[in-house]
C-alpha cells in the first residue's frame, strides 16, 4: 500500500520560497515522475515525502495516515540516492540486509531475503565484495536491492541513473520500470531528464521554480500540454514555439507546433526557409531550418532520410490539428 | 613526487639530511634527560661526567621508594583515561550533529568553543581554585577529570567535525531511510566510517590529558595528584637535584612516548586533519 497525499506542503530554506505551497497525490501503485530543470525542487520535494526535510507548511499523509511529524525511519519508505549512499564499510550483503537487520528480523530470514533479492539483480556473485570493488551500475543495483528487501510502501528515487554512462541507463531504465510492473509498489522518481519521465511514467508532474505546471499522462503531457514550459519542455527534439502574426492568425498570442507534426516539402508549402543543419539517425532526419520569419530555427522531423544540402530552399506545412495555441499568459486555448 | 623524474641532488641526500638533523633536534633533549637519569645528582652536573659517567639506578630506586611514584602514575592514568573517555563521549555527539544538522549558529558555537582556548588559563586560576575548594571537590578525580575534560573538548569536537564532515551526509540520510534512529546512526554508521578520526583523537586528547600540568599542579596536593605533580615536587627549592629530575621526567613521559611510538600513523593522521587518507 501506499497512497500519498500532499497537502499545501510549501518550503522555505530562510528566506528562499523554494516551493510554494502545493497539493498533489499519488495513487497506491503509480509510477510518478518529478520532472523540471535543474534547480526546481524536484529532490526537495522528493525528501520532504521522505521525512529527510521538514515541511514549512502543509501535511503529508501516506495510506491516510498524517506522517508530517514522523521521523523518515517511521514512515516506510525506500529511498535510492544519486549518489547511492551505500556503506561502505560494510559487504554488499551487509548493506542489502541491514535494513531488515535495523527492524530485528531473525538472521535466517535476513539471509534469504538478500539471497532471493541479489539473484533479482545478479548481485549473487558479489555479495562479498564491499562497495569501494564494484562498478557504478553494481552499486546501483545494490541500493536498488537494499531498497526492495523491506517491502517498502513506496520507493522513492532521486536521480538515480544520472551517474551511469549513456548504454547502462538506458538498462536500468527498463529494470526499474521491469520492477514496478512486476511489484505493482508506488514509485516516486525525480529527474531532470524528460525522456526517462516519458518512458517509465504512469504520471508525471512537471515542475518549475517549485510550482507544479502540469500533472498527467506521458501522453496527456505530449499531446495536450497545458502551458507555454510543459510544451517545450516534454519531447524531443524541442517544440518550435512562437508569437507574432502567425500565431494571431491562429487567434492566439502563441503557438506550437512539434517537429514530427510539421510536412516537408522541396516545392511548396505553407512556410519558406533555409536549411541550416540537417541531423541524419538513419531512422529519421532532424533538419533546423532558417530564415523562415517565424522563430530564429525552426526544426522539423523526418521520418526515414532525406537529401537536403544546407542552404537549400525548403517548406513546411504545419498540420492543423496538432498546433497548440496558447494565450498571452502562456496557458492552453481548449 | 613521481613528477621529478630526474631526482635532483636535494631529494636523494638533502631531504633525509635534513629530515634526519630536525629529527634529532627534537629528540635530544629527551635522550639527554634519559642519559642524566642514569647519572647521580652530583655527576649531573660535573662537565667532565657529560659523556662518560658510571650508570646508576640510584634515582629510580629512590623514586619508587621515597617518591611514591606508582600512586601518582595510578592517578595520571585513571585522570588521562577517564577524561579522554568523557571527552569523546560528549564530543562524538556533538560533532555529529554540529556537522549533519547545522544551524545557522554551528558556525559561531564552533568558532566560541575555539576561542575559549585562547582564554590565558591564569585569568580563571583563582576562580577556579576557590570553586573548587568551595564546592569540596579540591583534590580529587572528579575535579581534575572535569577540568582535562572541558579543556580538551573544543579540540576533540573540532577535530571530530573535520573528520565527519567528509562523510557523505547522503550515507547518514540512507541510514535514516533505512530505519535507524538517532543513536544507530552514531553507533551503526558513522563510528565505524570515522573510526580512524576517533581513535586519533582519542590518542591526541589522551596524550594532552596526561601530560597536562598546568592545572593539574595547582589542584590537586596528595589524592589526585598526578605525574605532572610528581616532576613539579622534585624542583627543590634548595637547587635542581638534576639526576633525580631526570630520574621522575624519564618515567612520566616515558608512558606516553611509548605510546606515541607505536601509534605514529594515527597520530600524524589526526594532526593532519584527515588530510592524509
Ligand atoms: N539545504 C538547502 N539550503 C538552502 N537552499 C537549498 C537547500 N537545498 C536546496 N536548496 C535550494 O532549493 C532549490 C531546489 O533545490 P533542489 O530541490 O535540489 O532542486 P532539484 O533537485 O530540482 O535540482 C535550489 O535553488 C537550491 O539551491
Ligand atoms: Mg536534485
Amino acid at each position: 500500500m501506499g497512497r500519498i497525499v500532499l497537502d499545501q506542503v510549501s518550503k522555505r530554506f530562510g528566506d528562499v520560497e523554494v516551493i510554494p505551497p502545493l497539493d498533489l497525490t499519488i495513487e497506491d501503485g503509480e509510477f510518478a515522475v518529478f520532472v523540471g530543470p535543474s534547480g526546481c525542487g524536484k529532490s526537495t520535494l522528493l525528501r520532504m515525502i521522505a521525512g529527510l526535510e521538514d515541511l514549512t507548511s502543509g501535511n503529508i499523509e501516506i495510506d491516510g495516515e498524517n506522517v508530517t511529524e514522523v521521523p523518515p525511519s517511521k514512515r516506510g519508505l525506500a529511498m535510492v540516492f544519486q549518489s547511492y549512499a551505500l556503506y561502505p564499510h560494510m559487504t554488499v550483503r551487509k548493506n542489502i540486509g541491514f535494513p531488515l537487520r535495523m527492524e530485528k528480523m531473525e538472521q535466517a530470514e535476513i539471509d534469504k531475503r538478500v539471497e532471493t533479492a541479489a539473484q533479482s539483480l545478479n548481485l549473487v556473485d558479489y555479495l562479498d565484495r564491499k562497495p569501494g570493488q564494484l562498478s557504478g551500475g553494481q552499486r546501483q543495483r545494490v541500493a536498488i536491492g537494499r531498497a526492495i528487501v523491506r517491502d517498502p510502501s513506496a520507493f522513492l528515487f532521486d536521480e538515480p541513473l544520472s551517474n551511469l554512462d549513456a548504454a547502462l541507463r538506458v538498462g536500468m531504465r527498463l529494470e526499474i520500470s521491469e520492477m514496478h510492473e512486476r511489484m505493482r509498489t508506488t514509485m516516486i522518481y525525480v529527474t531532470h531528464d524528460q525522456v526517462e519521465a516519458m518512458t517509465m511514467a504512469n504520471k508525471i508532474v512537471v515542475l518549475q521554480a517549485g510550482r507544479i505546471e502540469q500533472v498527467g499522462s506521458p501522453l496527456d503531457l505530449y499531446h495536450k500540454p497545458q502551458n507555454v514550459f510543459v510544451a517545450g519542455f516534454i519531447g524531443s527534439p524541442k517544440m518550435n514555439i512562437f508569437s507574432g502574426p502567425e500565431a494571431e492568425k491562429h487567434g492566439a498570442h502563441t503557438i506550437g507546433i512539434r517537429p514530427e507534426h510539421t510536412d516537408v516539402s522541396m516545392t511548396e508549402g505553407t512556410w519558406e526557409g533555409r536549411v541550416g543543419v540537417a541531423e541524419h539517425l538513419g531512422s529519421d532526419t532532424f533538419i533546423h531550418v532558417h530564415d523562415t520569419g517565424l522563430a530564429d530555427m525552426v526544426t522539423v522531423r523526418i521520418t526515414g532520410d532525406i537529401s537536403v544540402k544546407h542552404g537549400d530552399k525548403i517548406f513546411l506545412t504545419p498540420r492543423a490539428d496538432q498546433i497548440h495555441r496558447f494565450d498571452a499568459q502562456g496557458q492552453r486555448i481548449a | 613526487m613521481a613528477i621529478v623524474a630526474q631526482s635532483s641532488k636535494f631529494s636523494i641526500y638533502g631531504r633525509p639530511v635534513l629530515a634526519w638533523g630536525v629529527g634529532l633536534m627534537f629528540f635530544f633533549p629527551i635522550f639527554w634527560m634519559v642519559l642524566t637519569s642514569f647519572k647521580t645528582d652530583a655527576d649531573a652536573v660535573k662537565p667532565e661526567n657529560l659523556i662518560f659517567f658510571t650508570p646508576t639506578l640510584e634515582n629510580y630506586l629512590n623514586m619508587t621508594e621515597n617518591y611514591d611514584y606508582w600512586r601518582f602514575a595510578r592517578n595520571s592514568v585513571i585522570s588521562a583515561v577517564s577524561a579522554t573517555i568523557f571527552t569523546l563521549f560528549v564530543s562524538v555527539p556533538a560533532a555529529y550533529a554540529m556537522a549533519f544538522n547545522p544551524t545557522r549558529a554551528t558556525k559561531d558555537v564552533l568558532m566560541w568553543m575555539l576561542s575559549t582556548k585562547m582564554l590565558p588559563a591564569a585569568a580563571v586560576l583563582y576562580p577556579m581554585i576557590f570553586l573548587a575548594k568551595g564546592i569540596g571537590l579540591y583534590d580529587t578525580h572528579i575535579l581534575v577529570i572535569t577540568v582535562l575534560s572541558l579543556i580538551n573538548l573544543p579540540i576533540a569536537v573540532w577535530m571530530l567535525f573535520t573528520y565527519f564532515k567528509e562523510i557523505p551526509k547522503d550515507i547518514i540520510e540512507a541510514g535514516k531511510m533505512d530505519g535507524v534512529n538517532t543513536w544507530g546512526e552514531i553507533k551503526e554508521i558513522l563510528v565505524p566510517l570515522a573510526w580512524g578520526g576517533i581513535a586519533s583523537t582519542a590518542l591526541l586528547v589522551f596524550i594532552f590529558c596526561w601530560n597536562e600540568a598546568y592545572w593539574t599542579v595547582r589542584l590537586t596536593t596528595i589524592d589526585a595528584a598526578t605525574l605532572s605533580k610528581l616532576i613539579e615536587g622534585n624542583r627543590a627549592p634548595e637547587g635542581l637535584f638534576f639526576g633525580r629530575l631526570s630520574a621522575v621526567s624519564t618515567a612520566a613521559v616515558g608512558p606516553i612516548v611509548v605510546l606515541g611510538w607505536f601509534c605514529q600513523k594515527q597520530l600524524v593522521q589526526g594532526l593532519t586533519f584527515g588530510a592524509v587518507k
